[in-house]
């Protein structure tokens, strides 16, 4: 088992409270990073590390940083992304969960390096729990002078507030969540100006995932390039996995990336193989909106050489036969597993969750809900599959914000591999509401697919 | 700052949006716009009938952006290089925006007072297909009233937000609004609550579709049977500018709009008093017959006089051949 640098005290006894997690070296970063470094020398490790956004879209944090506008006299702000809602993925609420001073020892580095006097932590509306945890922890950390005014005697002053959201899967996207910070309706922005330019309020912000801000903690501690040695090319550091589905031991993994995939689904250190026996069919790789693949196209890439579980790895074969690592939610789905209605329930998902403020993600995500409804209940037609790839072509790339583009992703990569699944709905329309396809060919090895 | 839309270049100022930009060129090349209002700020960028595709970032930077752009949110660089429809890209992608707009509309333009001057009618009628491939239910709603004078038909609406927009920027107070999300989306006035106000009558000017209308005018008359004159009077509110266009039919004035030009938005925005109450000729100064667009229904069987557009003055060559397509088409 790889190493851990993000879950490695998890579980001690009491590391939710700040006296446990301070005897087990909690809060050095911040020691370390508001005594010896300059902001700059801080964005400047982060840069080093190559830590790439843990959120989805994986762009590098530390050039993110760098963007930042800072002119005189305006206020700049960090917030943190904590609004995880992607289907598939539980690491954010796992971390806020059983380690929060974690993200607030992050949060008061990345602060410090960014120059903020107030950060927020935007948490969605369901996760009343973590949001109660995070607020005791930075009652606890205020107290012992780690927040609020003059910390540690640096004269730096941070104050930190928890903002429960209304429970939108658009609130995470990054300018939807500023505007629902700000008090109004989570409509995500137009593109430019960006926050980094102008964000919360009209001023200067970073919005940066949970995992994120956590990582810049033992990136301070062990400085950028002990943790750029970790990974595989531009894929550096460990990656939280929230595995799911059909897996022995389902639950989240701290992974070093460039870890082979085939090694992640099968070892015993993770997730321990698919459960009762049964075979792999498919994989969600990275949340419910990068594509789907299936089983043999996971285990190998198109060429032939083993998938392995970093950035580049995953989107090797790009949309043809590659994923992406999205925000790291891992869902396996065994023979059983019916790939039209998994198809159907993620554009139910995406159609009750579009924001409807522009035409093709408002009407091509219900469009799509629908046809892929009829689909699954035995009444689809043979000319529906071409249907729903014309209308995803039709949503993706136009819209304002990425959720047009994740709710098309899912759909069109399920009908390009898993074709004759869907043609079989229609083909033996009682049989698909009876029983499901099974495995086919989809985990056969790699040169009898053509792609 | 130059820019270069469809091959024609033109200068203009810095910081000029690429749908403004096409606009003071003029003709077909400019992109539709159904939610994009130049008098109301922040509006745009929803709709997305006006993508275009930018083959060349500016002359500092010539890469092509990677996605089609909303060209009425995106501003000129230097040298930008805009193609609108001599892209295949941008005419597919419009036309795939057309079909969405008009999958949930009711598409009862027979009925409809909107239809004669309906933005999506026209857009459907220029970039949309004869047959739908929808085969679902549309969605519908329960007509609102919103005060005694104006009605809202959500069924028809297309959130183009621009409602919003007149409700927070031109009126005092706002008490509209949208509630839900997705397609279940509906301008609401939380709970039919009675928009009041002096201003309130333009939101039946800046709907482009019938979602909003004018309820001393619904059922009276279609559009195209009324004679447009332009009017003025000394209006008591100050923010009103008194300028209108008065839409007769025979003797009898039928309603009363804000003047509005070649895109289908008005010159100034008047008040309810001007809109609803002042529906006598001797209320009114008379100017003279409204002109309306060639290419409008309205139009039709009226007279009309050469235009060139800004670009043809310059070009002789342009002149000529404006010139004999204007003989053409007046021929009819």
């Amino acid at each position: 088992m790889g190493r851990k640098l993000l879950l490695e005290h998890i579980n001690v006894p009491g590391i939710n409270t700040f006296d446990v997690y301070r005897s087990k070296g909690g809060y050095a970063a911040v020691e370390k990073a508001l005594k010896t470094l300059t902001p700059e020398e801080v964005v400047e490790e982060v840069k080093k590390s190559g830590l790439r956004g843990r959120g989805g879209a994986g762009f590098p944090t530390g050039m993110k940083w760098s963007f930042l506008a800072k002119p005189e006299g305006v206020e700049r702000y960090l917030v943190c992304n904590a609004d995880e809602s992607e289907p598939g993925t539980f690491k954010d609420r796992f971390l806020m969960t059983y380690i929060p001073h974690l993200l607030i020892e992050g949060m008061i580095v990345a602060s410090f390096a960014l120059g903020a006097k107030t950060s927020y932590i935007y948490v969605r509306g369901e996760m009343m729990p973590q949001i109660r945890i995070l607020e005791k922890a930075i009652a606890e950390a205020k107290a012992k002078g780690f927040l609020g005014k003059n910390i540690l005697g640096t004269g730096y002053d941070l104050e930190l507030y928890v903002q429960p959201g209304g429970g939108a899967y658009i609130c995470g996207e990054e300018t939807a969540l500023l505007e629902s910070l700000e008090g109004k309706r989570g409509n995500p922005r137009i593109k430019p100006p960006f926050p980094a330019i102008a964000g919360l309020y009209g001023c200067p912000t970073v919005v940066n995932n949970v995992e994120s801000i956590a990582a810049v903690v033992p990136i301070i501690n062990d400085g950028g390039d002990e943790y750029a040695k970790i990974g595989i090319g531009r894929s550096t550091g460990t990656k939280l996995i929230s595995a799911g589905g059909n897996l022995k031991k389902p639950g989240v993994y701290e992974i070093d990336l460039g870890l082979p995939a085939e090694e992640f689904l099968y070892s015993d250190d993770y997730c321990g193989g698919i459960a009762n026996g049964k075979l792999l069919k498919a994989v969600v790789a990275g949340g419910s909106s990068v594509p789907i693949l299936p089983a043999n196209l996971f285990l190998k890439t198109i060429n032939n050489e083993a998938r392995l579980m970093s950035y580049e790895s995953l989107a090797d074969g790009g949309f043809v036969s590659g994923t992406m690592m999205g925000s790291g939610g891992f869902i396996a789905y065994d023979e059983d597993q019916c790939i039209v209605r998994n198809t159907w329930n993620f554009a139910r998902f995406y159609h009750h969750e579009s924001c409807g403020q522009c035409s093709p993600c408002r009407e091509g995500t219900g469009w799509m809900e629908k046809v892929l409804h009829r689909l699954e209940y035995g009444h689809g037609k043979m000319s529906d599959m071409d249907l729903l790839v014309d209308v995803s072509k039709k949503i993706e790339g136009n819209t304002i914000c990425p959720l047009g583009d994740a709710a098309a992703w899912p759909v069109a990569s399920a009908i390009r591999h898993f074709r004759d699944e869907f043609e079989w709905h229609v083909t033996n329309a009682y049989e698909a509401t009876t029983r499901n396809y099974g495995l086919a060919h989809y985990a056969d090895p790699l040169n009898a697919v053509i792609a | 700052m130059k820019v270069t839309i469809d091959s024609i270049t033109i200068e203009v100022e810095p910081g000029t949006t690429i749908l403004n930009a096409a606009r003071m060129i003029g003709g077909d090349i400019v992109p539709p716009a159904m939610c994009y209002y130049s008098k109301l700020e922040g509006s745009g960028g929803k709709c997305r009938t006006c993508l275009v595709q930018v083959s060349k970032g500016s002359e500092k930077d010539p890469r092509p952006m990677p996605k089609l752009v909303a060209s009425c949110r995106t501003t000129v660089m230097d040298g930008m290089e805009v193609k609108n429809i001599s892209s295949p890209e941008v005419i597919e992608a419009r036309k795939g925006v057309v079909e969405m707009l008009l999958i949930n509309h009711p598409l009862d333009c027979p009925v409809c007072d909107q239809a004669g001057e309906c933005h999506l009618q026209d857009l459907g009628y220029e970039h949309g297909a004869a047959k739908t491939r929808y085969e679902f239910d549309r969605r519908t709603f329960e007509k609102i009233d919103i005060g005694d004078k104006i009605q809202l038909h959500m069924t028809r609406c297309i959130l183009c937000y621009r409602c919003v927009f007149v409700a927070d920027q031109i009126t005092d107070h706002r008490i509209h609004g949208i509630l839900n999300r997705g397609d279940h989306s509906e301008i609401s006035t939380y709970i039919t609550k009675a928009v009041d106000n002096d201003f309130s009558g333009n939101v039946i000017d800046v709907c482009p579709v019938g979602a909003l209308t004018d309820k001393t005018f619904r059922f009276k008359n279609r559009v195209w049977f009324t004679k447009p004159v332009e009017a003025h009077r000394e209006c008591e509110n100050p923010k009103c500018c008194g300028k209108v266009t008065l839409w007769y039919k025979g003797e009898d004035v039928l309603r009363v709009t804000a003047r509005k030009d070649e895109y289908g938005e008005a010159e100034e925005f008047i008040c309810n008093t001007c809109r609803f109450d002042k529906k006598k000729t001797i209320d009114w100064v008379i100017e003279g017959p409204r002109k309306v667009s060639h290419k409008s229904v309205i139009s039709s069987n009226h007279y009309d006089t050469l235009k060139p557009l800004p670009v043809v003055k310059t070009n002789p060559l342009l002149q000529q051949a404006n010139k004999e397509q204007f003989e053409r088409e007046t021929r009819l």
